[in-house]
């Protein structure tokens, strides 16, 4: 298989559901790609979508319309047999763990072993050593029930990876879990990532848990994909309204200021902005007003925007945009509210 | 307080209805449990939808549910005749006795595993588990303090219907129950098997609750 091969291959694919007043298209017309090795983000309002199309890669939902392509095989073609087995190379997490509770910690990850029809001393052997891999050595032989969220979580993470799989997914995987515990958790999914290779497929509605760890994303709206690119493309220059929504949903609230000129900074990663702003309005010894401001730290890089509001001067105005344009940064005039 | 005579008798009738029970108990479960668990399994929601086998399946159900026990048992007498040769005695009550019970335990095993958390098994199938796997490793495990307090309700109820075949000369204590006590007046031997009915039924329902509280790992 070769590296630009994608590993997921999603082709035109619609699911409708049969809703109160006729059918319902959850998805439509989704055209996606996901490269092995890479942690794609799905991100989306709720009901726009999202848990359906992640069950549509691994075929728990079969799609009314259109194809998944699994490491290069149509997973419609499959039997149900090749199907069982295909998704012992497709791991699953999910926002409330689904954990058996009637079986401990080392029985639920040898689970999918079980299923694989793995011998129980090897099952046991691989389960201990994703236990401790995972950081859960001492629960070994607890339940469920006494264990924490985040160490639920932890031990369905193992359990997904017990069969080797190429891909990850992961439905809301954090989404029941506290901000330090989810940070923990997407930490591990890194690890995992990094020192197994393995894809990993995020669906979230929290821009925090794409910016951690995602290298692309896909925005969902509406059933539809609005816009997919790179993380730090999609987070500081959003195309479409529904990214921009997501992107930035405080926007809503700056006011337009009637007869002055609001422009739209866009910082990606080049350079930190309070120096260049300080040092314009020192430069022009004129005020600007900061309307909003929204940075995030990306991989380590600053991104962001923020929207000034210039002097009602048009020749300063013009000025300072050369201005910050010079300091490699992308400038836009806005009018009103953006 | 009785003769010896009557004690040896009430103990035989009292073997006679745990033998009743417990066989027409373990006989239903063999037809019961897999009626609740195709039902559950062939539901619209289920891991296997078939509505129509569902629909089918789950009109039959109803309609011998909705057969009071004393006109069953006279309905199937042919049949207790066919298979067990006789219409009187212990063997012959089981078969009306299982007749009843297994469409009554089948609900109880499909509501038992309804209450198995939907996510747990979205979780076996995206490990790519059967339909049959699902079933032994995930809907009857995990439903299993739930069934275990549902048997201790059917093996009770069971024996109460047992009682009732005591108007067709079934055998147990419900057959003392009746002799004694409705054909010659003999209301102290009848209280005495009331007592003991009670106390069996106290007992197993007691047990099956331990029971199912002992496996339950929620806790
Ligand atoms: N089995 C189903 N039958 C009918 N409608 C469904 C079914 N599953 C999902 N839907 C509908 O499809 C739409 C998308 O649902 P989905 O669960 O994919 O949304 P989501 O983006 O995951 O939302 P959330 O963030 O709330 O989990 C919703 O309107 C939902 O009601
Ligand atoms: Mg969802």
């Amino acid at each position: 298989m070769s590296d630009d091969l994608p590993i997921i291959k999603i082709e035109g694919l619609s699911k409708a559901f049969q809703g109160p007043d006729g059918e319902f298209f959850a998805l439509e017309d989704i055209n996606l790609e996901i490269k092995s090795g890479e942690i794609f983000g799905i991100i989306g309002m709720s009901g726009a979508g999202k848990s359906t199309l992640v069950r549509c890669i691994n075929f728990l939902e079969r799609p009314t319309q259109g194809t998944v392509y699994f490491d290069g095989q149509n997973l419609s073609d499959l039997t149900k047999k090749e199907l069982y087995k295909i998704r012992q190379s497709i791991g699953m997490i999910f926002q409330q763990f689904n954990l058996l509770m009637q079986r401990n910690v080392l029985g639920n990850v040898c689970f999918p072993l079980e299923i694989a029809g793995v011998e129980k001393d090897q099952a046991v052997e691989r389960a201990k050593e994703l236990l401790s891999m995972v950081g859960l050595s001492d629960k070994t032989y607890a339940y469920p029930s006494q264990l924490s969220g985040g160490q639920q979580q932890r031990v369905a993470i193992a359990r997904a990876l017990a069969t080797n799989p190429k891909v990850l997914l992961c439905d809301e995987a954090t989404s029941a879990l506290d901000p330090a515990t989810t940070k923990d958790v997407l930490m591990l999914l890194k690890d995992i990532n990094k020192n197994l290779g393995i894809t990993i497929v995020i669906i979230t509605h929290e821009m925090k848990v794409i910016e951690e760890i995602c290298n692309r994303v896909a925005i969902i709206d509406k059933s539809r994909i609005a816009e997919v690119g790179s993380v730090e493309e999609v987070f500081t220059r959003p195309k479409t309204a529904a990214a921009k929504r997501l992107v930035f949903p405080e926007e809503h609230s700056i006011e337009m200021v009637p007869g002055k000129r609001c422009c739209r900074i866009v910082f990606n990663g080049n350079s930190s902005f309070e120096p260049i702003i300080a040092g314009m309005v020192l430069d022009f010894r004129q005020p600007v007003n900061i309307l909003f401001a929204d940075t995030k730290n990306i991989d380590g890089k600053a991104f962001g925007q923020m929207v000034i509001q210039l002097p009602d001067n048009e020749l300063t105005a013009s000025r300072m945009m050369e201005y910050l344009r010079a300091k490699n940064l992308t400038v836009e005039e806005v009018d009103g509210y953006v | 307080m009785f003769d010896p005579e009557v004690w040896i008798m009430l103990g035989r009738g009292l073997l006679e209805s745990l033998y009743m029970t417990l066989v027409s108990t373990a006989l239903a479960y063999l037809l019961g449990l897999p009626m609740g668990i195709a039902m559950v399994v062939t539901d619209k929601e289920g891991i296997y939808p078939r509505e129509r086998f569902n629909w089918i399946l789950g009109l039959i159900i109803n309609l011998f549910r909705s057969i009071p026990f004393l006109i069953l048992l006279i309905m199937v007498l042919p049949v207790t005749r066919a298979i067990v040769g006789t219409t009187i005695g212990t063997n012959a009550t089981i078969v009306p006795l299982v007749i009843a019970a297994a469409p009554f335990i089948a609900r109880l095993v499909e509501s038992s595993l309804k209450e198995v958390d939907k996510g747990v098994i979205e979780a076996a199938q995206s490990m790519g588990a059967s339909s049959m796997q699902i079933i032994t490793k995930v809907l009857l495990p995990e439903a299993r303090p739930s069934l275990i307090v549902g048997a201790a309700i059917a093996v009770t109820t069971i024996l109460s219907y047992s009682a009732m075949a005591g108007f067709v000369a079934g055998g147990g204590l419900g057959d003392i129950a009746i002799r004694y006590g409705y054909h010659r007046y003999q209301t102290d031997i009848m209280l005495v098997t009331v007592v003991l009915l009670v106390l069996i039924v106290q007992v197993l329902q007691e047990a099956g609750m331990r029971l199912a509280r002992l496996g339950d790992k929620r806790k």
